[in-house]
């Protein structure tokens, strides 16, 4: 097999991405050039139950949703090591199972430590 | 030579685009018929009609809204970032689109039969979450805004489980190529093992498609439709048409990782008479009556129970499930 011979096999997933983007794209572009377009000033204001908007809408939010996202990535991270690991349990036996219990045993540290730390907590 | 070059490429590449346009148009109908069959589900479940007006039984009803839809206005909100805003739901659905590429409806009948498809698809849907927060920030209106955030983090929480689910499959099997996944064999106790991570997994996928009961970045009642209340005409159509591509396609990887994809149910051999594509959709119209059910029963969740669900039971829950598949695996002395 030549070394570049894989790749042909997403050549498909390619066409697809093209394929997929000009019908979204299609899409839109004949709503536009179909529908009416009569803008007026509260039309086009942002939607707020019938009130002017009262300011602007990028202000503080709660910072647990950084949090998340942070806990996110760390696990993330571990499933992204986890996935080859599981491919190929066969080949790499009992060693292979016993470090991976152990990485899993130190990330497991961490998550008690956050609940513990309220991360996980929203009230 | 023009010959020589079409006997090489041109047949194949006229098959590949047939086939796309084959899925494709499958994919788009199956939407229209879900969003009709959705509505005439929840209908009986609440003893009414659901819609009976456009065509024999409302059969062409899904045609009409979507005609309507398209021909009403785009309307972009003065205050908001206008090409993010019309972008969002482009890459929403061009994500939504993309998945379907791998799947396999049947025995060697899948448009790229790439070796990693289950990372694939977890990758593809993982990003269909910068879809929602860029339609959420590039509004600028306080309920896309909270839709988008709460969305966006709840997406990534049922990701987590997700992947844990999957590993285990893989586990079990050996392989991230999808077709592998369906056809390898599973014993009685390898299914049992896995059956936990089944219900994980569904209920992951509510979450996912930000589905009831898990329905709290579009609560209609809290939220007035979350991170697309400002999205009107083709782009609102844009993102109802992935949000139901993404529910088929969760029903799809459901299938293929734990019900046997295209293989008759339950191993009968007699059954393997009716072709493989049948069995796949009937499978997956199981997961989606799932779905509506679901809808139609659960009083929506709220933002702290959702989180603790994902964090603390589900997390913690498919870690430990991750060791014991495979410390059962390697004990048995069968892992693939």
């Amino acid at each position: 097999m030549a070394p570049l011979d894989f790749l042909a096999d997403y050549l498909p997933i390619l066409v697809m991405l093209f394929i997929a983007f000009f019908i979204a794209i299609a899409m839109v572009t004949a709503s536009f050039i179909v529908g009416k377009s009569k803008p007026d000033s509260a039309k086009l204001s942002a939607y707020e139950c019938g009130f002017d908007a009262f300011d602007d809408a990028r202000h503080k939010f709660d910072v647990r949703f950084y949090l998340v996202a942070i806990l996110f990535i760390i696990f993330d991270l571990e499933i992204a090591f986890l996935f080859p690991w599981a491919v190929s349990l066969g080949d790499i036996g009992l060693f292979g199972f016993w470090s991976m219990v152990i990485f899993l045993g130190v990330l497991t540290i961490g998550l008690i430590y956050e609940w513990n730390k309220g991360a996980l907590d929203w009230e | 030579m023009m010959m020589e070059l079409w006997n090489l490429y041109g047949m194949q590449t006229l098959m590949m685009l047939l086939h796309m346009v084959v899925l494709l148009v499958s994919v788009l109908l199956g939407v229209a018929y879900l969003s009709y069959f959705e509505r005439k589900i929840m209908g009986a479940m609440q003893m009414r009609q659901g819609p009976n007006t456009v065509g024999p039984f409302g059969l062409l009803q899904p045609f009409a809204d979507a005609l309507k839809l398209i021909s009403k206005e785009t309307i972009i909100p003065s205050q908001s970032n206008r090409a993010v805003f019309v972008l969002a739901p482009i890459v929403f659905t061009t994500l939504a689109l993309l998945a379907w590429s791998v799947i396999p409806v049947n025995a060697q009948w899948v448009l790229a039969d790439i070796n990693v498809g289950i990372l694939f698809l977890f990758a593809v849907s993982s990003m269909s979450v910068y879809g929602v927060i860029m339609a959420g920030w590039a509004s600028n209106s306080k309920y896309a805004f909270l839709g988008g955030m709460r969305s966006a983090s709840q997406m990534v929480s049922y990701e987590v489980s997700m992947g844990l689910v999957i590993v285990t499959v893989i586990l079990c099997v050996g392989s991230m190529n999808l077709s592998d996944i369906v056809t390898a064999p599973r014993p009685w106790w390898m299914q049992i093992l896995l059956f936990p991570m089944l219900i994980i997994f569904l209920v992951s996928i509510l979450a996912e498609t930000n589905r009831a009961p898990f329905d709290l970045p579009e609560g209609e009642s809290e939220l007035s439709g979350g991170f697309m209340v400002e999205y009107s005409a083709a782009t609102f159509v844009l993102f109802f048409l992935s949000e139901y591509a993404n529910m088929i396609l969760m029903s799809a990887i459901t299938v293929v990782l734990f019900l046997g994809g295209w293989l008759p149910p339950f191993g009968i051999e007699a059954l393997s008479i009716v072709p493989g594509v049948i069995w796949f959709v009937l499978k997956i119209c199981l997961i989606l009556f799932f779905f509506v059910w679901c809808r139609a029963t659960f009083p929506r969740y709220r933002y702290d129970q959702l989180m603790r669900l994902g964090w603390k039971i589900f997390l913690p829950f498919s870690l430990l499930w991750v060791v014991v598949v495979a410390g059962t695996l390697i004990m048995m002395d069968a892992v693939p």
